[in-house]
């Protein structure tokens, strides 16, 4: 591999897919033709807190009725101070996650300064506009995109549509096949100025009800160990929620629903 | 028809050398460390905002001096070279070694070639998982390349301060006490370099994070250095 050296009419500056599309063109993904069932991503949430932004999503892929994989990852940072969050075809999908990072990796160590939040989304927006043509063949991703804004000492989150319209949001966000049922448990459960802790208890929350009731949606596999991806964005940055705090709120959350339906004892009257 | 006039390739080559050679010594210098904590670059820059070190890859970085315009553009395809192959490959097959080995290249080349060499001296610097891993890359204007494995100093006055950092050099320093050695052996005897003529960076062996190389603020820097300056 050469060392990239361009002229300076035909520099690509800080983009980095324009250095693939002149360096190295056909390591870009291209559109395919007809892909048929391929596994699609589904649910995911993100809800505004005091403190930042907190962004889940389950762990299942499916194509067409089965279920392809079951530790899928559609939580993902994008750089120290934002995340991303994917629902849609998962081949593209991640492809479209991997070139995000690289985007913004690659900008702030060639222009020596990082974007600024409204920057990364814009950026976003524009690689979901360039999968357009995919989506039209059924490759659909919709991102969800959060991060916390420095400037304006808060968390965002911004939703997208697939022709790559970008949707700014002040309170809460769902995307993919189970956003419907998700996004209805954080609306009727969201308050402004809610602690991490209340945000990930929301999230918890929203994904049991959307697997229960969106056959595409994974809840928490007890046998298995596998629970859904949630990270929190503040002021400090991306960290992700340990498994095993994950763990303890799903089953504490269990335990309020069992109690909560379990039938009186001696009948109703 | 006019004939060229002969001029014998030792005697371009030995112009094309001076003419690099005094290009580079009119600029400030930098020294590379190998330390208990990383690899510590410090480089002598009053500017804020024209930099002398940067960041390549997760455990590269890059030191430049000379002319500015050049090695900031050697620096940026560096980054693109690194970025293209992590993309294309994995990030674990991005090294020093191999991006070393295009710099020298390409400076030979132009060296070489061109009418004009180019007035840099470059770092390429990678962090290992321990001391005897780190890896010091010295590429000269010509394309000589060197593989240090203590420190590097490269730019103007590189012999005095060479010879000052061996008596100031030995294994394991920390981070502060391979700062300190840097900074005097920049300064030397007869002057004081204080946080805002200084531009500091190191490679965190143990870092948390992806991405080891971070940035020293000037307050950072004068903590560093000490009450005494």
């Amino acid at each position: 591999m050469n060392l990239p050296l361009f002229d300076p009419l035909n520099d690509p500056g800080p983009d980095f897919a324009s250095l693939v599309d002149r360096a190295k063109p056909t390591a870009l993904p291209s559109t395919p033709l007809n892909p048929g069932d391929v596994p699609h991503g589904t649910t995911v949430v993100a809800v505004t807190t005091a403190e930042g932004v907190i962004l889940a999503g389950d762990r299942r892929a499916t194509a067409g009725n089965l279920i392809s994989h079951r530790t899928m990852r559609k939580v993902f940072p994008a750089d120290r101070w934002s995340g991303v969050a994917i629902a849609g075809a998962a081949g593209p999908a991640i492809e479209m996650v991997k070139l995000f990072q690289l985007q913004l990796e690659h900008y702030e160590k060639v222009e020596g300064n990082a974007l600024s939040l409204e920057g990364k989304a814009n950026q976003l927006s524009q690689m979901v506009r360039g999968n357009l043509p995919a989506a039209m063949q059924g490759m659909v991703v919709v991102p969800l995109f959060c991060g916390y804004d420095h400037r304006r000492e808060q968390g965002r989150l911004f939703e997208y549509d697939v022709t790559g319209g970008r949707y700014e949001e002040s309170h809460y966000a769902a995307s993919g096949s189970g956003s419907l049922h998700a996004g209805t448990v954080i609306k009727l459960g969201y308050s402004t100025d809610m602690t991490r802790e209340q945000g990930v208890d929301l999230c918890i929350s929203a994904l049991f009800q959307a697997a229960d009731a969106d056959s595409a949606t994974g809840g928490p596999d007890l046998v298995r160990g596998i629970y859904p991806i949630i990270a929190s964005i503040t002021v400090d940055g991306y960290t992700e929620v340990e498994e095993s705090e994950i763990a303890e709120r799903f089953a504490n959350m269990v335990d309020d629903l069992q109690s909560a339906t379990a039938a009186p004892v001696g009948g109703r009257p | 028809m006019s004939q060229p006039f002969y001029v014998a390739p030792e005697q371009v080559m030995k112009d094309r050398a001076d003419y690099a050679r005094k290009g580079i010594a009119r600029g400030k210098a930098l020294v590379g460390v190998v330390a208990k904590e990383g690899v510590v670059l410090c480089a002598e820059n009053p500017s804020a905002t024209l930099r002398k070190v940067s960041e390549i890859y997760d455990r590269i970085a890059f030191g430049g001096v000379g002319k500015y315009n050049e090695f900031d553009q050697l620096r940026i395809a560096g980054v693109r070279h690194a970025d293209l192959k992590g993309y294309s490959y994995s990030r674990e097959d991005v090294d020093a070694r191999s991006l070393a080995n295009q710099y020298a290249q390409m400076l030979g080349q132009i060296f070489t070639h061109e009418m004009k060499p180019m007035e840099v001296e470059l770092l390429v610097a990678e962090v290992g998982n321990d001391a005897d891993e780190d890896t010091l890359f010295h590429i000269l204007y010509d394309g000589t390349v060197m593989d240090e494995d203590r420190f590097s100093v490269l730019g103007g006055d590189a012999e005095a301060i060479t010879e000052r950092m061996e008596a100031l050099f030995s294994p394991g320093l920390d981070t502060q006490a391979a700062v300190n050695a840097a900074v005097d052996a920049l300064a030397g005897p007869d002057r004081e370099l204080e946080a805002t003529d200084l531009e500091l960076a190191i490679l965190e062996r143990s870092s948390t994070h992806r991405r080891t190389f971070r940035r020293f603020d000037d307050a950072e820097v004068s903590a560093l250095l000490g009450p005494g300056r």
